[in-house]
């Protein structure tokens, strides 16, 4: 079985490699004029980042940003929708240009595919009541966060809170935000994107973000090896940064501003 | 492979759950068995509407899972502004539990007591609460003392649940150093241990407490 797995690996590395070598004879940039058309892989299963809207077509932070990079190229958009297992393949073998699709950066992918700057944030940070003022890891001394057990939010508070933080764990990440929203604590440690779900459940208690505890935004994938088609993605989403763009797709879909520093 | 001796460096955690699961006992057992007499005694010899009342608490909490209890009153109070911490909450919850339960099983033993042993007690001279005291409610606890001692193990065995609303007790113990080092077969096998411990010694200061609430048994 593993030998078989090992067998399997190299194989897919090896068309992985000759896939690139393919599409890097051509510049992915130049064919994207001349054919007057990018094909950006979405997700459609993923909300907020991209899902299907009653209206039949896809929406979502994926979806505004494919269009908005569309608009500055001057080129027609072809929305490719994926999932998260294939996203990556759909990239090697050609099939699409660019893959917005909230992709994560790790050393693994990095080995595979390149990545522009990252365009929305993802992490997990401790949110509260507006009125509760802490800014750090050290401000929260003395207070109580709930938290979902065996998370990595739980681990990185164990590892780092100052000890006479009390730290309430509930079984699931429901239970953390019923206790949230019921008043039970005040501060929770979760994901940016829960937090988001409880300022749509409750615009009253939203949430606000007091800080990070592990930052992993979204980047845009590439195939390897696309200089041209890197700094041009690199440009347009500077350019988004600068003009307010992502702060209002962020906005729109998360309900949060971009984090302090984002982009930096 | 089983590996106990990754459970070591958790031993205070352990503890710490096993000293929270033996405080909550001690209190609710406590605070349960005193509501249970107090609404068993009502219903035995209340007037109406005392009556229904306490078969209202009665039938209500009996016929709703302890976990449905416990978490409105944690989760569901606050709606109408009452914030409990999940330590008050979880006594309030415990108590209002054993004290249904129990009030149902010392009105059996006070059903037993028949007029007769009312009336010889009069006779005999006594006021109404040395006959209360010492003709009715000891005879009556004698009677039903074996279903009570069940019913307070099961309580605390029931206190497994408290771990849901962030209780740090012995099982939130068990669920924590599960999930730090995934050894969850050792995990529960020590929990379990601790537990049937915690019964056994339970049963056994019953025993002790009995001894010496009944003596007139050996006397006699």
């Amino acid at each position: 079985m593993k030998a078989l797995k090992q067998l399997l690996g190299k194989t897919l590395l090896a068309t992985a490699c000759l896939g690139t070598a393919v599409s890097a004879m051509a510049d992915v940039l130049t064919d994207i004029k001349a054919r007057d058309e990018i094909r950006i892989a979405v997700p459609q299963d993923f909300p907020p980042f991209g899902s299907v809207g009653a209206d039949l077509k896809p929406q979502g932070i994926d979806v505004d940003m494919a269009n908005y990079i569309a608009e500055q190229m001057g080129v027609e958009l072809t929305i490719v929708p994926v999932t998260s297992a294939n996203r990556i393949p759909y990239l090697q073998t050609n099939k699409v240009d660019l893959v917005i699709s909230s992709l994560g950066k790790n050393p693994e992918r990095e080995k595979a595919i390149d990545f522009s700057t990252s365009y929305a944030p993802f992490f997990l940070g401790v949110f509260g009541e507006q009125s509760i003022a802490v800014g750090a890891l050290q401000d929260l001394s003395g207070q109580t966060v709930g938290v979902t057990r065996g998370s990595v939010e739980d681990l990185e508070l164990e590892k780092s809170a100052p000890s006479d933080v009390t730290i309430q764990r509930f079984e699931d990440n429901n239970t953390t935000l019923t206790a949230y929203l019921s008043g039970q604590v005040n501060l929770i440690a979760t994901g940016n994107l829960v937090a988001t779900e409880i300022s749509k459940r409750r615009p009253a208690r939203a949430p606000e973000a007091k800080f990070m505890l592990k930052d992993s935004p979204c980047y845009i994938g590439m195939a390897k090896g696309e200089a041209a088609l890197q700094a041009e993605v690199n440009a347009i989403v500077a350019k988004a940064l600068a003009e307010g763009k992502l702060n209002e797709i962020s906005l729109k879909w998360l309900k949060a501003p971009l984090p302090q520093g984002f982009g930096a | 492979m089983l590996n106990f001796s990754d459970l070591l460096p958790y031993t205070d955690v352990f503890l710490s759950g096993l000293m929270t699961t033996m405080e909550l006992t001690v209190l609710t057992t406590a605070l349960g068995v005193l509501v249970g007499t107090t609404c068993a005694a009502i219903r035995q010899y209340g007037n109406g509407t005392s009556q229904r009342t306490v078969a209202a608490y009665v039938e209500l909490i009996r016929n709703t899972p302890f976990i449905v209890q416990l978490f409105f009153i944690f989760f569901g109070l606050p709606a109408v502004g009452l914030i409990l911490t999940s330590w008050q909450a979880s006594i309030i919850a415990l108590t209002i539990n054993l004290g249904a339960y129990s009030t149902e099983i010392i009105r059996a033993g006070l059903s037993n007591i028949s007029k007769g042993q009312w009336e010889a007690a009069k006779v005999l001279g006594l006021n109404f609460r040395q006959t209360l005291l010492r003709v009715v409610f000891t005879p009556a606890f004698e009677k039903i003392y074996p279903a009570l001692t069940s019913q307070c193990i099961i309580v605390m065995l029931g206190s497994a649940v408290l771990s849901q609303i962030s209780v740090q007790d012995l099982t939130y113990a068990a669920n924590l150093v599960q999930s730090r080092n995934f050894r969850a077969f050792e995990s529960y096998v020590v929990t379990a241990l601790m537990y049937l411990g915690l019964a056994m010694l339970m049963r056994y200061v019953f025993v002790l407490i009995g001894k010496r609430l009944f003596a007139f048994r050996e006397a006699s």
